[in-house]
C-alpha cells in the first residue's frame, strides 16, 4: 500500500483505546504488593531488632552501667566503663592510622598516577579486593602478625587498632579518592595555569575543596570499624576487664566483644545488661553517623 | 621561596626572564611528596601480601602434618578432640558456611531485590527520603546486634514460639534468616544504584511504545541493569559467606553436616573466631587450623569479589 | 541579583555606542597600520612568541603540524577556524598546558624572550607564572573573590601588599568597582560574565605579559562578552593577547592580527591534523585573504 492509502485508511478506522486487560492489573498489583511487602519486611525487621535490644537494654542503663566495671559474677554490678573507654581507644588509634594513610593512597592514585602503569593498576586491585576480605580474616592477620610473628606485641591495645586500621583502610582510599575525584579537573587547570606547581594545587585546591567528603567518609569508617567483633575477638581482646586499657601495650575491651560475652552467658540477667550494652553503643553510633550527615550537608562543596 | 617580581612587559627589553628549571627547595620537595604518596600506596599492597602471607605460610605447615586430601574430602571436623580422635575434613564447616549463606540469600534476594525495584523504579521522593535511610541504619547496625536479636527473640519468640518449628538453642535456621536480614541492604542499595543508572531514554522509550510500569520495570530497566544486579547479588553473598559473629552467637559452635536447618551449624568463619580466643599454643595443630580454614575462606571470597568485580567493570562500559 | 541588573542595564546604554566605538577603532588602526606599513608589518617587529615548525601529538596521532608564526608584542592576535582544527591545542602549546596530558608531546620552537619554551631545562611552572591563561568556561576556585585573586601571588611568593596587588589586578580588570564592596564574598556567587573577568583580573595579578584566552566569551551572553571585548581592547596596551574564538566577528573586532586554521584529513581519511593556512592583518583576512580556503570560511561558503 502506498504511504497515502495507509492514512487513508487510518482516518476512516474508529480509533479505539484498548481497554487494559485484567490480568495486567493483576500482575501490576500483585507485584505493587510484592515491593511494598519487601520493604515492610525490612522496616519490620530493622523495628524488631531495635525492640527487642531496646526493651531489654534500657532499663539497665543508667550513671553506673556506664561508669562501673563488669564483674564476672553480678550482673546487678556490672558495667561498661572497660569497654567504652576501650572502644574509644580504639577509634582514636585507629583514626590516626587511617586518615593519613588513606587520603595519602587516595591522592597518590588520584593526582599522581598514570593509569596504565602496572604498578598504579596493582594498588587499585588490590583495594577493591582487600575492601570485599571478611573482618575474620583480617583478625588472623592481626594475630598472626602483630599479636605474635614479627611483632609480636601480645593481644594489646595497640594490636587491636592496628587491625582495625587495616581493616578500615580501603574503605577510607575508596571514600576519599570519590571526594578528590568530584573537584573537577577546571579547578586544577585554572590553578597550574596560574603557575602553582602540582602539590601546591592539590594542598590549596584539591583537598579543601573535597575535605568535607573525607571526613564524611573517614567517620562512617571509623563508626564501622567500632562495631566490628570478629577481629577483635581473634586478636585476643580481653572480656569482663576491671581496669581500662593504661596504654598502647595494655590488654583492652570494646562494646561489640562485652556484648558477645554476655549475650552468651546463661544467666539472664547478663543477657539484658547485654542489651543495654548495645543501647550505648548504638547510641555513639548514631552520634557518629548524624555528626557525618550534618558535616556533609553543611560544608560538602556544591560544584 | 620568594621570586623577584619580574619587570612587566613595558620597557622590559633587555631585561632576561629566566625560565630555567633549577633544583630548588621547592622542587625537592615536590619529588619528596610524590614519593611519600607512592609509598602509601605500596603499603596497601603490603597488606594483601601479608593477608595471603600469613595465611599460606602457616597452611603449609598445617599439610604438613595433615593430608591435603583428609582436609579437602573429610567429613568430620573435631578438632577439639584429643589427637588419637582428631579429624580434620572440612566439608562440615564449608557445608555450614553454603548452606546458611543460601538461606540468607533465599531471603535478601528477593526481598532486596524488590526493595531496589521499588526505590529505582516506584517508590514517589518522599517516600524514597524515608525508605533509604532505614536500608542504611539497617547497613549500619553492628552484626553482633542481629546476633542478640537472633539468639533472644527470633529464635525462642519467634521460630519456636510465633510459628512453632522446634528449633534447639542454637540452629541454622535463624542464624540464615536474620543473615539474611542482614545482607538485604547490600543487595538492595547496589541494585538499586544500578537500575538508577540506566538511563531514563530507555524508560522513556518503552513508556512511549504504551508498556506499563511493570513491564518497563522488568522487562527493560532490570535487564539492562543485569550486571549490576549480579553483582549485588555476589557481594551479598560475599558478605554472607563472610560473617562471623551472628553464627557465632546464634548458629551455635557445632560443625553438622546435615540437612536439618532446626540443627546447630557453624561456619568457617564462625570456626575461626571460636577457636582463635584463649591462649592456644602456636604451632599447635589447634592453631593451624585457624590458618588452613582462615585461607579457604579466604579463597572462597576473593573468587566472589573476583567475580564481582569483573561484571561491574565489563557492564559499565555498555552505558560508557 | 540586583547588582547585576544594574550593571547590564547601565552596560546595554553603552552596548549600543559600542559598534560605533568599534568602528572608530577599525578606522585609526587602519590609518596607523598604513602609516606602519611603510616601515615594517606589524607582526615582523619584535615578536612575543617566535613559533617555528612545532607540531602537537597524542600518541601517534598528530593534531597540529607545521605550524610557523611569530606572535606580535602588545598587539591582539586571533585564532580561528572551524570545529576541531586545533586552535585550542595550538594555544595551550604557548604556555605548557599540553603537559597536563600524559600522551602529548610537541615538537618544534616557540621563542619566548629570546628561550626555547620546549626546552629541557625550562621549567613549565615558571612558564605559566609569565603566560596567563583564561579557559572557556569560567573556572574559579571556591573561595573568596579575595582569595582568587591573590592565589597566583602567593604561590609565586609575590612580595608586596596583597590588598593592593588584589586591588591593582581587580582595577585592571575592570572589575574593582563591582566588587570592592564584596571582597570576601564567595566567588560562586558572582553571575558568568563577572566570573570571566575575576579570572581574567586572577591571570593578570601573576604579572605575565601575554595573556592566553581560549573561547572566552563562548559561555557568556553577549552584553557581557561585549565588556570583555573592551577590557581585551583596553589590555592591549601593557599585555600581548592572543584568543581563540569561533565567532568570526568577534576576530574581526577585536583582533589586530588573525591566523586561519583549517583540518585536513591524511590520504587514508583517517587522521585529522590541523594547520595554519593563512596569518595576516586582521583586515586583510576578512576583505581581501590571500588563500580561497580562507575567503570561503570568512564569508560562510564552509563553515
Amino acid at each position: 500500500m502506498t504511504g497515502a492509502e495507509i492514512a487513508a485508511a487510518a482516518r476512516t478506522q474508529n480509533s479505539v483505546i484498548p481497554r487494559r486487560s485484567s490480568g495486567d492489573a493483576t500482575r501490576s498489583a500483585g507485584f505493587v504488593l510484592l515491593m511494598y511487602s519487601a520493604v515492610g519486611i525490612a522496616f519490620v525487621g530493622l523495628g524488631a531488632i531495635i525492640w527487642d535490644f531496646a526493651s531489654d537494654g534500657v532499663p539497665v542503663l543508667s550513671w553506673d552501667f556506664i561508669t562501673s566495671f563488669p564483674s564476672r559474677v553480678i550482673p546487678a554490678n556490672s558495667g561498661i566503663e572497660s569497654a567504652i573507654v576501650g572502644t574509644i581507644y580504639l577509634m582514636i588509634i585507629c583514626a590516626v592510622l587511617v586518615i593519613p594513610l588513606g587520603v595519602m593512597t587516595a591522592v597518590y592514585l588520584e593526582e599522581y598516577a598514570e593509569a596504565d602503569n602496572w604498578f598504579n593498576r596493582l594498588i587499585e586491585v588490590n583495594i577493591q579486593n582487600l575492601a570485599g576480605v571478611p573482618s575474620v580474616v583480617y583478625g588472623i592477620l592481626g594475630l598472626a602478625f602483630i599479636v605474635r610473628g614479627p611483632l609480636s606485641m601480645g593481644p594489646v591495645l595497640l594490636a587491636g587498632g592496628i587491625t582495625l586500621a587495616l581493616l578500615v583502610l580501603p574503605v577510607v582510599i575508596i571514600v576519599a579518592r570519590e571526594a578528590i575525584r568530584a573537584v573537577p579537573p577546571s579547578i586544577r587547570e585554572g590553578s597550574l595555569a596560574l603557575g602553582a606547581t602540582q602539590w601546591q594545587t592539590i594542598w590549596k585546591q584539591v583537598l579543601p575543596g573535597s575535605i568535607a567528603g573525607i571526613a564524611t567518609g573517614v567517620i562512617l569508617a571509623l563508626s564501622r570499624a567500632i562495631g566490628e567483633t570478629a577481629p577483635l575477638l581473634v586478636v585476643g581482646a580481653g572480656v569482663s576487664l576491671r581496669f581500662n586499657p593504661e596504654g598502647l601495650d595494655s590488654a583492652f575491651t570494646a562494646l561489640p566483644i562485652q556484648i558477645f560475652a554476655w549475650t552468651q552467658d546463661p544467666n539472664q540477667e547478663f543477657v539484658a545488661r547485654a542489651a543495654g550494652a548495645i543501647c550505648v553503643l548504638m547510641i555513639i553510633l548514631l552520634l557518629m553517623n548524624s555528626v557525618a550527615i550534618w558535616l556533609r550537608n553543611r560544608y560538602e562543596q556544591k560544584w | 621561596m620568594a621570586e623577584p617580581r619580574l619587570a612587566a612587559s613595558s620597557g622590559a627589553q633587555g631585561v632576561r626572564v629566566d625560565l630555567t628549571r633549577t633544583p630548588t627547595a621547592r622542587s625537592r620537595f615536590e619529588t619528596g611528596i610524590k614519593i611519600a604518596l607512592m609509598a602509601a600506596a605500596a603499603l596497601s599492597v603490603l597488606t594483601t601480601l601479608l593477608i595471603v602471607g600469613s595465611l599460606l605460610f602457616e597452611t603449609i605447615e598445617f599439610f604438613g602434618e595433615v593430608p591435603v586430601s583428609d582436609f579437602l574430602f573429610g567429613t568430620e571436623w573435631t578438632p577439639q578432640f584429643s589427637a588419637a580422635q582428631q579429624s580434620f575434613g572440612v566439608i562440615p564447616l564449608v557445608w555450614g558456611t553454603i548452606y546458611l549463606s543460601l538461606i540468607a540469600l533465599a531471603v535478601a534476594i528477593p526481598l532486596g531485590l524488590l526493595s531496589a525495584v521499588y526505590l529505582s523504579e516506584y517508590a514517589p521522593n518522599r517516600v524514597r527520603k524515608v525508605v533509604k535511610p532505614v536500608l542504611e541504619i539497617l547497613a549500619g547496625v553492628p552484626t553482633i546486634v542481629f546476633g542478640y536479636f537472633a539468639l533472644t527473640f527470633f529464635s525462642p519468640d519467634v521460630l519456636n514460639g510465633l510459628l512453632g518449628i522446634g528449633v534447639g538453642v542454637f540452629n541454622g535456621l535463624s542464624a540464615g534468616l536474620i543473615m539474611g536480614l542482614l545482607v538485604l541492604p547490600t543487595i538492595a542499595s547496589v541494585a538499586e544504584d544500578a537500575m538508577s543508572a540506566v538511563p531514563a531514554s530507555l524508560r522513556e522509550g518503552a513508556f512511549g511504545l504504551g508498556a506499563s510500569k511493570l513491564q518497563v520495570s522488568l522487562r527493560i530497566v532490570f535487564p539492562a541493569a543485569l550486571s549490576g544486579i549480579v553483582a549485588a547479588l555476589v557481594l551479598g553473598a560475599s558478605r554472607a559467606v563472610g560473617e562471623t559473629v551472628l553464627v557465632l552467637v546464634a548458629g551455635g559452635q557445632t560443625p553438622n553436616l546435615s540437612l536439618n536447618p532446626t540443627e546447630s551449624f557453624q561456619t568457617m568463619a564462625a570456626y575461626i573466631a571460636a577457636q582463635a580466643r584463649g591462649d592456644i599454643p602456636a604451632g599447635s595443630i589447634e592453631y593451624l587450623t585457624i590458618f588452613a580454614v582462615g585461607f579457604t575462606l579466604f579463597v572462597l571470597t576473593l573468587l566472589l569479589n573476583i567475580v564481582s568485580i569483573r561484571l561491574v567493570r565489563k557492564y559499565r562500559q555498555v552505558y560508557e | 541579583m540586583p547588582d547585576n541588573v544594574r550593571d547590564d542595564t547601565a552596560a546595554h546604554a553603552e552596548h549600543a555606542s559600542l559598534a560605533e566605538r568599534a568602528v572608530e577603532h577599525r578606522q585609526q588602526a587602519s590609518v596607523e597600520e598604513a602609516a606602519a606599513a611603510r616601515d615594517a608589518r606589524p607582526e615582523a617587529a619584535e615578536p612575543i612568541f617566535d613559533v617555528r615548525d612545532v607540531a602537537v601529538f597524542y600518541g601517534d596521532h598528530r593534531a597540529v603540524t607545521d605550524i610557523t608564526v611569530k606572535l606580535a608584542k602588545r598587539q591582539i592576535t586571533a585564532l580561528i577556524g572551524p570545529s576541531g582544527c586545533g586552535k585550542s591545542t595550538f594555544i595551550r602549546v604557548l604556555n605548557r598546558m599540553n603537559d597536563l596530558i600524559p600522551t602529548a608531546r610537541v615538537e618544534g620552537q616557540v621563542i619566548y624572550h629570546d628561550q626555547d619554551l620546549y626546552d629541557e631545562k625550562i621549567d613549565p611552572v615558571q612558564v605559566r607564572k609569565r603566560i596567563g591563561m583564561v579557559f572557556q568556561k569560567p573556572n574559579p576556585f571556591p573561595k573568596s573573590i579575595y582569595d582568587n585573586i591573590a592565589f597566583g601571588p602567593r604561590v609565586m611568593g609575590m612580595k608586596g601588599d596583597m590588598d593592593e596587588i588584589v586591588e591593582g589586578a581587580l582595577r585592571r580588570a575592570a572589575l574593582w568597582d563591582d566588587v570592592k564592596d564584596r571582597l570576601k564574598t564567595n566567588a560562586f556567587g558572582m553571575s558568568g560574565g563577572q566570573q570571566q573577568r575575576l579570572c581574567i583580573a586572577r591571570a593578570l595579578a601573576t604579572e605575565p605579559d601575554v595573556l592566553l584566552m581560549d573561547e572566552p566569551c563562548s559561555a557568556l551572553d553577549p552584553i557581557s562578552t561585549g565588556r570583555i571585548e573592551d577590557l581585551m581592547l583596553e589590555l592591549k596596551a601593557n599585555y600581548s593577547i592572543v584568543i581563540v574564538t569561533h565567532n568570526m566577528q568577534q576576530a574581526a573586532r577585536v583582533s589586530d592580527m588573525t591566523a586561519f586554521f583549517t583540518v585536513e584529513l591524511d590520504a587514508g581519511e583517517k587522521h585529522r591534523t590541523g594547520r595554519v593556512v593563512e596569518y595576516a592583518p586582521t583586515d586583510k583576512i576578512f576583505t581581501n585573504p590571500d588563500d580561497k580556503r580562507t575567503e570561503d570560511y570568512v564569508t560562510g561558503k564552509v563553515g
